[in-house]
């Protein structure tokens, strides 16, 4: 069996055309890309409002309980739903795009809006001391502060989009599941199992891409990256929660921490 | 690759196994007079007892057979819904049941092993000279359950279309709704291209229900429905003509034990084939699974409409 799906991906002929794996991982991240930038623009502006202000809690509740929903009998839902309606293609892709879209997000939501609730009132109330209003304190404070619990929830819808990505091709759009679904019908299952790796593997490239975004997109004096000088803490703690305040580095606590680095 | 064949040769042990158990677990003892089923005038030695298969097709039919050979003053039984091939032939041939609604391309590939691509006499022959000692075939129908392409009727007015062979001339315009397997099957994209030189400008793999809305939606314009589907008559879809035989033959016949075979059941079974075309049989199939009627009120009607009841 292994060396089945070793010479079914090592196949030159499965990574050319229009069937071929190039072209499938493509469709596959384009539907992949399309769901999350719907799902980015809708959750962030909201996770953004609701952690700011802290009403309208329920939406961050219903978004989670919408995580319920099975995708695949929805995406069969909506494609019926659809299918009269618009007479190409069409009534495919909005089906999966939507499917895709509510799956991914509630993490983004819970993940803004947690960010943004965490960030230390002793950072606002510096900004604020120093000037900063509204949109500026939103922009050089709270979202930089919020960018780490934000973008683990982009990391962990991204992970699961692809995933799901697949069912797509339950209803005769390309993408990764295709081989799973066309291997199935002819049962070759070797060009089954070569579809799911290839989705797993996919799914972890985007990960570990993302990660190294994350790495380098936040703020040093909140990934912790600064400890490595002695004698400086990051001034606002990476916890979300509300107990960061008790965190910030005092002047004693600095004092404390030289002394240690000294012995 | 070893494990797969042990594995194969397992389940295939198993399904026999249970298919054995089926036979015998299945109340399809010889009748004696008041049995399961609809019971014909008297359960005496001349008793015919007429078998189905699991799928309503296949119980019209055998309510039909029944009907007419009852109409002729024969007692009949009646044990519809036996299961799949495997468990109606060996019922058959363990004498539990007489008569049983067959398809001639199907017995064929199920009994040789190959698929029949020949045109209905063809392969109507060379079943004869195949079955198995003890079982014969009355005359076959015109009627047929296999693979077609289906198109609406818009679209077959649009490119005035009539067999397949005409898709060539609009193939830019043409989308192919079917399985996933469609693509690779010669029975499919492969065969339209090399026997008809059609090749859609785009396929969309679907299952079941899927393949009939995308059609009827208009997602696709073409698609590959079974002949006999009820979708066809509802949704007034277009079969076209399969002159290259690409989709093969798959007559109704009826299967019969042969020391069970007379001029009564022969006369009476062959008007019923006569009688019955693939429209007929879709539009019976209809009335069954889409009106919900019962096969044997479906059966009764057509026999009365037909002079056979």
């Amino acid at each position: 069996m292994l060396i089945n799906i070793g010479g079914w991906l090592t196949d030159p002929t499965h990574w050319t055309g229009p069937n071929g794996i190039p072209t499938r991982v493509l469709e596959h991240l384009l539907y992949a890309g399309i769901s999350l930038l719907f799902s980015a623009v809708i959750a962030i502006p909201l996770g953004i409002v609701v952690g700011h202000s802290g009403r309208a809690k329920w939406t961050i509740s219903i978004a989670n309980s919408l995580r319920a929903v099975p995708s695949l009998g929805l995406l069969f839902a909506v494609a019926l739903w659809l299918g009269p309606k618009i007479a190409s293609s069409l009534a495919y892709v909005i089906p999966s795009v939507i499917v895709l879209v509510l799956l991914a997000v509630p993490p983004i939501l819970s993940g803004t809006y947690a960010g943004i609730q965490g960030v230390d009132p002793a950072a606002r109330d510096a900004a604020q001391g120093m000037g900063m209003r509204g949109g500026e304190l939103l922009r050089k404070v709270e979202l930089p502060c919020a960018l780490p619990l934000l973008l683990s929830g982009i990391r962990g819808a991204t992970l699961q989009v692809i995933a799901t990505a697949t069912i797509a091709a339950s209803i005769s759009l390309g993408g990764l599941g295709r081989y799973v679904i066309d291997g199935l019908s002819v049962s070759d299952y070797p060009e089954m199992a070569s579809g799911a790796i290839l989705v797993a593997l996919l799914a972890l490239a985007m990960d570990g891409i993302l990660a190294l975004v994350q790495r380098f997109a936040v703020s040093p004096g909140l990934s912790g990256k600064f400890r490595n000088t002695p004698g400086n803490r990051p001034v606002v703690s990476t916890t979300a929660r509300g107990d960061a305040a008790t965190e910030p580095a005092s002047p004693t606590d600095r004092a404390d921490d030289q002394r240690e680095a000294l012995v | 690759m070893k494990r797969r064949i042990l594995l194969t040769g397992a389940t295939a042990v198993a399904a026999l196994a249970l298919a054995a158990c089926g036979a015998n677990n299945n109340p399809t003892a010889p009748p004696a007079g008041g049995g399961g089923g609809s019971t014909g005038s008297a359960g005496g030695s001349g008793s015919i007892t007429v078998g189905s298969a699991d799928f309503s097709e296949s119980q019209v039919l055998g309510e039909i057979y029944a009907g007419a050979i009852k109409a002729k003053g024969v007692s009949v039984t009646t044990k519809p819904n036996i299961g799949s091939r495997d468990v109606y032939i060996k019922a058959l041939q363990d004498g539990s049941i007489d008569i049983v609604p067959e398809y001639t391309g199907s017995l064929l590939t199920f009994l040789k092993g190959t698929a029949p691509s020949q045109e209905p006499d063809a392969v109507y022959t060379a079943l004869k000279s195949t079955l198995p000692a003890g079982l014969v075939v009355l005359d076959k129908s015109t009627a047929e359950d296999k693979n077609s392409m289906v198109v609406t009727k818009d679209t077959q007015t649009k490119y005035s279309l009539k067999s397949i062979a005409d898709l060539a001339a609009h193939q830019a315009d043409i989308t192919v709704a079917a399985p996933p397997e469609f693509q690779t099957r010669q029975q499919g994209l492969v065969g339209l291209k090399s026997e008809y030189s059609f090749t859609p400008a785009n396929f969309l793999p679907l299952k079941g229900a899927a393949i009939v809305n995308a059609l009827k939606n208009g997602q696709a314009q073409a698609a590959n429905i079974f002949s006999t589907d009820p979708s066809i008559p509802a949704n007034g879809f277009v079969t076209l003509e399969d002159p290259k035989l690409l989709f093969g033959s798959d007559n109704v016949v009826p299967l019969v034990r042969k020391d069970k075979v007379n001029d009564t059941i022969t006369a009476a079974l062959n008007a019923v084939s006569a009688k019955i075309d693939t429209a007929t049989l879709t539009d019976l199939v209809k009335q069954v699974d889409v009106d919900k009627k019962d096969a044997s009120a479906v059966a009764k009607d057509f026999l009365s409409k037909n002079g056979l009841g």
